[in-house]
């Protein structure tokens, strides 16, 4: 009972918060300006603008995940390893960027690779064909890695170290090169981390909007962009809250894919 | 010389400035329990780790079947581990843990599942090729870990405390287990433990460590009785360890009572420390012995009784059946075979001694 009593705060506050206003986005979500139950905000996904923003959403966050994942995943096992890497120092510095605001981190991107830019700049000076990804979807794949590379070392890195060295000390001796440890025992250990980092770099690209804003030069539409656009150009909160239901599928969809893999363990933040 | 299957040479390992290893020299023969004793500290993990490939000394030779294997990586060495806290694979099942050495080897898959029912019957866990290892008790997962280790068909098996983590019961029922199975699988077993009950148990021969220095290798029985320091004495059993005097072959000087003894050529007058243990201590009536004293404490042990006797100033150890009460006066008396005399250690940590296995 005396368990049970003190949980009641967190539930009035996941009520309030949580619960209300997602009743609140799935009654817009499916009724019209007259208050009428409807289905045609959902559909809107299909409409050939949206659609194309879902897309490019998906895959630019697939690509970002992806990438962030393929430089996570060695320096995680680098850092696990080493002396350096134990005493926390380099992870630190890795970390160091999340306690800057993120709207300044990508601004400062923007700075970086705009067109006279400072890399552009650099570029010129040295002869080169000048650097031009500002405006494009590289860009954006460039904020989103560099954003939120730091979610995706953490969780890998936190299981990989918890492995025990005399797991890994087993393996090679019971024959294993250095190579066959890593991908049959390190690898299939640091799954949770891995499935955790890929669910914290996934969601948040699939729905950022500032990443492509700033980045995109408002010319490129992710399926964020055009939520925001909705809710805040006054559009319509029907076809916004719509929208995000539909994102909000795909997200789920996400979880359930990666709780199947997750034991728990990897979730650190 | 005999059939020398490893052997290390003047092994030096130093951590942090700090001499863990100081010149070890050790070989061990073919089909033969040995084990590695001493206090916590004192390296044998480093040393078995030396011998299994996962540290590489500062200096020395580690040499197998005749060839340095001193930089050979573990996988490439002809023996196999058992860890302390087991390090099976918790995301295999008990059958993928057995064969995950033998697939590495490119084994056929019939001789694979032989492999697993023959090891899983070794080590009395037949039937368990489905669980995970998570699902099993401490001990079934060290006989998993064991089995993992001995498909292999390894020269040697390293095990470093293997026991240490289970009951008193489960450790004493697992050291008849482990000693058919060295029985039944012909190889060599080095075994490092800091119990040396276990140690008596078990082994053919032990070495006995500390502080990086080998102290003494005999059988159970050398070392139980003829220890060479102090310090052996001391940790092997227990023993009352008095400071005493030689006074001349064959009699020995304890706080100023003469025992006769059997032990020659320390010299005249020498100092020396003198061995007695506690069931060698005889206790008779008072006047009837070599010397007097009081019993102070009283402790009933199950087999025997453990009692406390001063005398001269000194706490004498004594285990007998028979129960003298707290405050009775009684004699002591040593047969001379029973007092042992060892040379004073020159200092802290004495030299290392050599001898053969
Ligand atoms: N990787 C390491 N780095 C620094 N010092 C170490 C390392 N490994 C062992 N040592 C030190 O070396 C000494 C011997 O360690 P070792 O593990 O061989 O002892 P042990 O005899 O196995 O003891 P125990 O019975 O407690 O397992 C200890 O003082 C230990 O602190
Ligand atoms: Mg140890």
């Amino acid at each position: 009972m005396y368990r049970k009593s003190l949980s009641y705060p967190y539930l009035l506050w996941a009520a309030a918060f949580i619960i209300i206003p997602l009743l609140f986005i799935v009654y817009y979500g499916l009724t019209d300006r007259t208050g009428a139950f409807t289905l045609e905000n959902l559909a809107a996904i299909a409409t050939a603008e949206h659609s194309k923003a879902l897309f490019l959403s998906l895959g630019l966050s697939f690509l970002s995940t992806a990438i962030c994942l393929l430089l996570a995943y060695p320096l995680a096992l680098i850092l696990s390893g080493s002396r350096l890497g134990r005493s926390g120092f380099v992870i630190f510095l890795f970390i160091l960027p999340m306690w800057m605001n993120f709207l300044l981190r990508t601004l400062a991107w923007v700075v970086l690779l705009d067109t006279n830019g400072v890399l552009d700049s650099l570029f010129k000076l040295m002869g080169l064909p000048r650097f031009k990804i500002i405006n494009t979807p590289a860009a954006i794949v460039f904020g989103m890695v560099y954003d939120f590379l730091p979610f995706m070392i953490l969780p890998i890195y936190n299981v990989i170290s918890k492995i025990d060295k005399n797991v890994v000390n087993a393996a090679r001796d019971l024959g294993a090169s250095s190579f066959q440890t890593l991908y049959k025992i390190i690898f299939p250990l640091s799954l949770p981390g891995v499935i955790s980092g890929i669910t914290m770099v996934f969601i948040p690209s699939l729905t950022t909007f500032v990443i492509s804003t700033l980045l995109g030069g408002g010319k490129i539409l992710l399926i964020g962009n055009v939520i925001e656009q909705e809710f805040m150009k006054g559009t319509s909160w029907h076809v916004g809250s719509g929208l995000s239901l539909v994102l909000m599928l795909f997200i789920i969809g996400s979880m359930v894919l990666s709780s199947k893999y997750d034991n728990g363990e990897g979730n650190v933040l | 010389m005999g059939n020398r299957l490893i052997e290390l040479q003047n092994i030096t390992k130093i951590y942090d400035g700090h001499k863990v290893l100081d010149d070890l020299n050790l070989y061990f023969n073919e089909n033969k329990f040995l084990t590695l004793l001493g206090p916590s500290g004192c390296g044998k993990t480093t040393t078995l780790r030396i011998l299994g490939g996962f540290e590489t000394p500062d200096e020395g030779r580690v040499i197998f079947g005749g060839e340095d294997i001193t930089s050979l990586p573990p996988n490439k060495r002809q023996l196999n581990t058992v860890f302390q806290k087991y390090a099976l694979f918790t995301h295999m099942n008990i059958a993928e843990n057995i064969a995950f050495g033998l697939k590495i080897s490119g084994k056929s898959k019939a001789y694979i599942d032989d492999k697993i029912k023959y090891a899983l019957k070794l080590v009395n866990l037949e039937g368990y090729e489905k669980r995970m290892p998570d699902s099993l008790s401490g001990g079934q997962q060290q006989r998993i870990a064991i089995a993992r280790a001995i498909v292999n068909e390894p020269k040697i098996l390293l095990l470093d405390e293997p026991l240490g983590a289970l009951d008193l019961k489960l450790r004493q029922e697992m050291q008849y287990e482990l000693i058919r199975m060295k029985n039944e699988l012909g190889i060599t077993f080095i075994y490092v433990t800091h119990d040396q009950e276990e140690a008596l148990t078990m082994s053919d021969t032990i070495v006995v460590m500390n502080q990086g220095y080998i102290q003494q290798i005999g059988t159970p029985e050398d070392i139980y009785n003829e220890p060479t320091n102090a310090f052996v004495a001391d940790f092997i059993g227990d023993s009352n360890i008095f400071p005493g005097t030689m006074l001349e072959d064959k009699v020995v000087d304890i706080f100023g009572i003469i025992f006769p003894c059997v032990d020659t050529g320390f010299g005249r007058n020498r100092p020396v420390d003198v061995v007695i243990r506690p069931e060698d201590v005889e206790l008779g009536e008072p006047g009837c012995g070599t010397l007097d004293g009081v019993v102070s404490h009283l402790i009933f042990k199950g087999v025997h009784y453990e009692m406390e006797v001063t005398a001269c100033g000194q706490e004498w150890l004594v285990q007998s059946t028979k129960m003298h009460p707290v405050g009775q006066k009684v004699s002591i008396r040593v047969d001379p075979f029973n007092i042992q005399i060892m040379n004073k250690p020159e200092s802290e940590d004495e030299e290392a001694v050599v001898l053969d296995v």
